[in-house]
């Protein structure tokens, strides 16, 4: 295949994010990955974060020396709190997920089914721990869940897939993946193309992801 | 009078039984009442159940209860962690029995224990493996899991600031699962920093109230340390 484009950078994807996260939005970033969009979203934006473990309008890391681990993200990742914001506890903060009040959730992903089946809690493979979080919860309760991913694994398999293999996080849930090729929305008539990097053609782009594309 | 001061760790934990289902509040290290769980290795309750968000981190708090081989059962969302060795061995080697739960359906089950409730549905879970065997049911076209409350038998929670009456102020993201879980369990102690008199705690501002409370423990501060993350890169 001729490689004339390059994939996004962690950094350029999370900007491909952040822009569109909209001005007054309310918003919870999955842990990994995601974190990574609150460093692009635009100073002249008010956007309010959303943290599971119990805070609205989290702000940035705190400076070295100023951490206070009784105020960390869901990552257990020191940050600091916005004036205006607030700390809640578990109950009331997951009922902020699940009772829709969450604009926009961007979490990571394993695999993205066409049909925006998510899977990103659990590899299933023997011996490997279990952990699922909020994932499930976020995954279902926001209004719009957006995945943010590589398009294909370090193998070079199309994490946008017919039917997931790995364990399922929620059914139906994912509106908009973000990768490091192309952005892509999950429509009631399949994948359509929002974009893609320069360079790459719609064509490879169908052919990355093994499923039809919209244009 | 009413006072729910107890004098010391030991005498706010006394009678704990074997078999008890202890909920743990604390989210990473955060809000995770070490001087309680070490109160409650040194009384040596046995064959527990332990509710908690995570499976412990480090060796301290949490894990060093787990590494006591008092734990038969743990019922949390997220045990794999960077730092969670002592739940990793357990676990792979049978010893530790494993109820994972999504998150805010543990919360809400501790909270549904709390309020009386026989069973809620959520959405949360339909459709994926933790959901299996669960009774759904489709309301006003949405999908929807069955989940019961979570009861325990006592609440070891890390609060701020408390009063004679037990009222509860936390600290930060330290409060996470401690009002749902002072709510759900027979007996709620809590450790706080400081103790204050009767009114001196603003009625505005008080996060749990006292009659979900049966005993506060004052403890020094200790500033929590980091837990779960990955070493830096």
């Amino acid at each position: 295949m001729s490689m004339t484009y390059s994939r996004r950078t962690k950094d350029q994807l999370a900007a491909r994010v952040a822009q569109d996260i909209p001005e007054g939005a309310t918003v919870n970033l999955g842990i990994g990955q995601p974190t990574l969009v609150a460093n692009h979203i635009p100073p002249s934006r008010e956007v309010l974060l959303h943290s599971e473990n119990g805070l609205l309008g989290m702000g940035p890391a705190p400076a070295a020396g100023q951490e206070d681990y009784d105020l960390i993200n869901a990552g257990k990742q020191p940050v600091t709190l916005l004036p205006g914001g607030s700390y809640f506890h578990h109950t009331d903060s997951f009922a902020m997920m699940r009772g829709g009040h969450l604009d926009i959730c961007v979490l990571g992903a394993f695999q993205v089914s066409a049909r925006g089946d998510l899977a990103n809690w659990h590899t299933g493979e023997p011996g490997a721990i279990p952990a699922v979080g909020g994932a499930m919860d976020l995954a279902v309760g926001a209004r719009q869940t957006w995945v943010m991913m590589d398009l294909l694994t370090k193998q070079g398999a199309s994490k946008i897939v017919r039917e997931c293999t790995y364990p399922l996080t929620g059914l139906a849930c994912v509106k908009r993946i973000y990768t490091d090729l192309a952005t892509l929305d999950v429509t009631p008539h399949g994948l359509r193309c929002v974009d893609r990097v320069d360079g790459l053609s719609h064509a490879e782009l169908e052919q990355l992801v093994g499923l039809p594309v919209q244009a | 009078m009413i006072n729910k001061v107890a004098s010391s760790v030991a005498q706010a934990l006394e009678g704990i039984p074997d078999g008890a289902t202890v909920m743990i509040g604390g989210f990473g290290t955060a809000g995770i009442p070490n001087e309680l769980i070490e109160g409650l290795i040194a009384q040596g309750a046995k064959d527990l159940t332990v509710v908690n968000n995570n499976a412990g981190n480090g060796d301290a708090g949490l894990a060093a209860l787990l590494a006591t081989g008092r734990v038969r059962k743990i019922i949390c969302s997220f045990p794999r962690q960077a730092d969670s060795h002592v739940f990793d061995a357990l676990y792979r080697s049978g010893r530790l029995e494993l109820e994972l739960v999504p998150q805010g359906n543990l919360s809400e089950r501790i909270r549904a224990a709390g309020a009386g409730i026989g069973a809620f549905f959520t959405p949360t879970g339909f459709g994926t493996e933790l959901a299996k065997g669960k009774e759904t049911r489709e309301i006003n076209g949405r999908h929807y899991v069955l989940e019961h409350p979570i009861h325990g038998d006592v609440a070891l929670i890390k609060a701020e600031r408390g009063d004679r009456w037990g009222n509860l102020t936390y600290r930060k993201t330290a409060r996470n699962f401690g009002p749902s879980m002072a709510m759900a369990c027979k007996r709620t102690i809590a450790s706080v920093h400081e103790v204050v008199e009767l009114g001196a705690l603003d009625p505005e501002t008080i996060v749990t109230p006292a009659i979900f409370v049966s005993q506060i423990v004052q403890v020094e501060r200790q500033a929590t340390q980091a837990g779960g993350l990955k070493k830096a890169a």
